[in-house]
């Protein structure tokens, strides 16, 4: 019996699911990103004459906090279009 | 539906081989930062002719502006004393904000492509290396690895590290998914549309369901956010990180 399409099934099942489960990372920057509007919003409630410096220094904060989302994405995108052609040719 | 998702195409491959670079070749990466680099230069060029003490033109007063700027943002976040620093910082935002703004003529923008912000990353490392050496000299720079204890060693090389790491995949990442998330949309525009005019009977529909209407307008409004949003976005942060991360290095532990 032929094991290599067995194998290539699974290496692109195991790329799906990985690329899948990497994108839950979008949940932790959506969730820190939140809090951080809801303080400025908060902060420009109590000193809107702080609302220029508090936009910009939130939206500085709201992209590093992203990173990590970022990063899931980056390697989501990897699984999706990078390593199935890898495992392909590695399998023959 | 057919999602085209692709690297940057290679027009030229010269025919020598480098040790351990392998292959150079000419891709699209590299003609489109030319694009931008003429594109950057002439507007220099246009902006800064026959300047004038008074009675100001309005693209001096244009140009003043940028500078001005561009002048308020280093001293503002470094200090008097990092001034030098000015044509560097405005030169990383221009390049980033004119090659992440190119793909709304159509090219693909160079940024979207790892190399070129890890390039920039770099560059920046060296630089907040150099800042600290010059700070606490190169015995306080090893010395700084091995606080608290010296267990922490390797931790802190990993995070010394991951510095340009994250500065290039979070530029990277940012402009990639937009591109993605654009593919997407047109495709599934497309789809919807061909669905949705193919349920007119008769060759009406069939010559109908060929042409993609949705797709006309309704990605404008998502390139607001992933074109200019995060153009500028991502210019700026990548800017400010540079910025605060020198800053931090000059700063002596006292």
């Amino acid at each position: 019996m032929d094991f290599t399409v067995l194998a290539k099934g699974i290496a692109l099942a195991g790329c799906a699911i990985g690329s899948g489960c990497a994108l839950i990372a979008g949940i932790g920057p959506g969730i820190g990103e939140g809090t951080a509007v809801s303080k400025a919003l908060e902060a420009i409630g109590r000193q809107p004459e702080c609302r220029g410096t508090v936009t910009s220094t939130m939206l500085l904060g709201c992209a590093v906090a992203e990173t990590t989302g970022i990063y899931g994405f980056v390697t989501g995108l990897l699984l999706i279009f990078v390593a199935p052609n890898m495992f392909m040719n590695f399998l023959g | 539906m057919e999602l085209d998702v692709s690297g940057a195409r290679i027009f030229y491959t010269f025919p020598f081989d480098i040790p351990i670079l392998g292959k150079i070749t000419i891709n699209e990466t590299l003609v489109v930062s030319w694009i931008v680099m003429a594109i950057i230069t002439i507007a220099c060029i246009i902006l800064t002719r026959n300047l004038k003490v008074e009675n100001i033109s309005k693209r001096q007063a244009l140009a003043e502006m940028i500078v001005e700027m561009a002048n308020n943002f280093v001293v503002g976040n470094m200090g008097e004393k990092f001034r030098y620093f000015i044509p560097f910082v405005s030169a990383l935002f221009a390049t980033s904000l004119i090659s992440n703004l190119i793909s709304l003529i159509g090219l693909r923008s160079p940024t979207s492509d790892l190399s070129v912000e890890a390039a920039w990353a770099v560059v920046v490392f060296i630089l907040i290396t150099r800042q600290k050496i010059k700070t606490n000299g190169f015995g306080g720079y090893l010395k700084d690895f091995t606080t608290p204890i010296f267990v922490m060693t390797p931790f802190n090389i990993l995070s010394e590290l991951a510095t340009p790491v994250s500065m290039a995949c979070r530029h990277f990442g940012n402009i990639l998914s937009g591109i993605v998330i654009n593919g997407l949309i047109y495709g599934a525009l497309a789809v919807a549309s061909s669905a949705l005019f193919g349920l007119i009977p008769g060759a009406v529909g069939d010559f109908l369901s060929k042409i993609p209407f949705l797709s006309v307008g309704v990605p404008a409004v998502l390139s607001v956010y992933f074109d200019w949003f995060t153009g500028f976005m991502q210019a700026f942060i990548f800017c400010m990180l540079t910025v605060m991360y020198i800053a931090n290095a000059a700063e002596t532990e006292e």
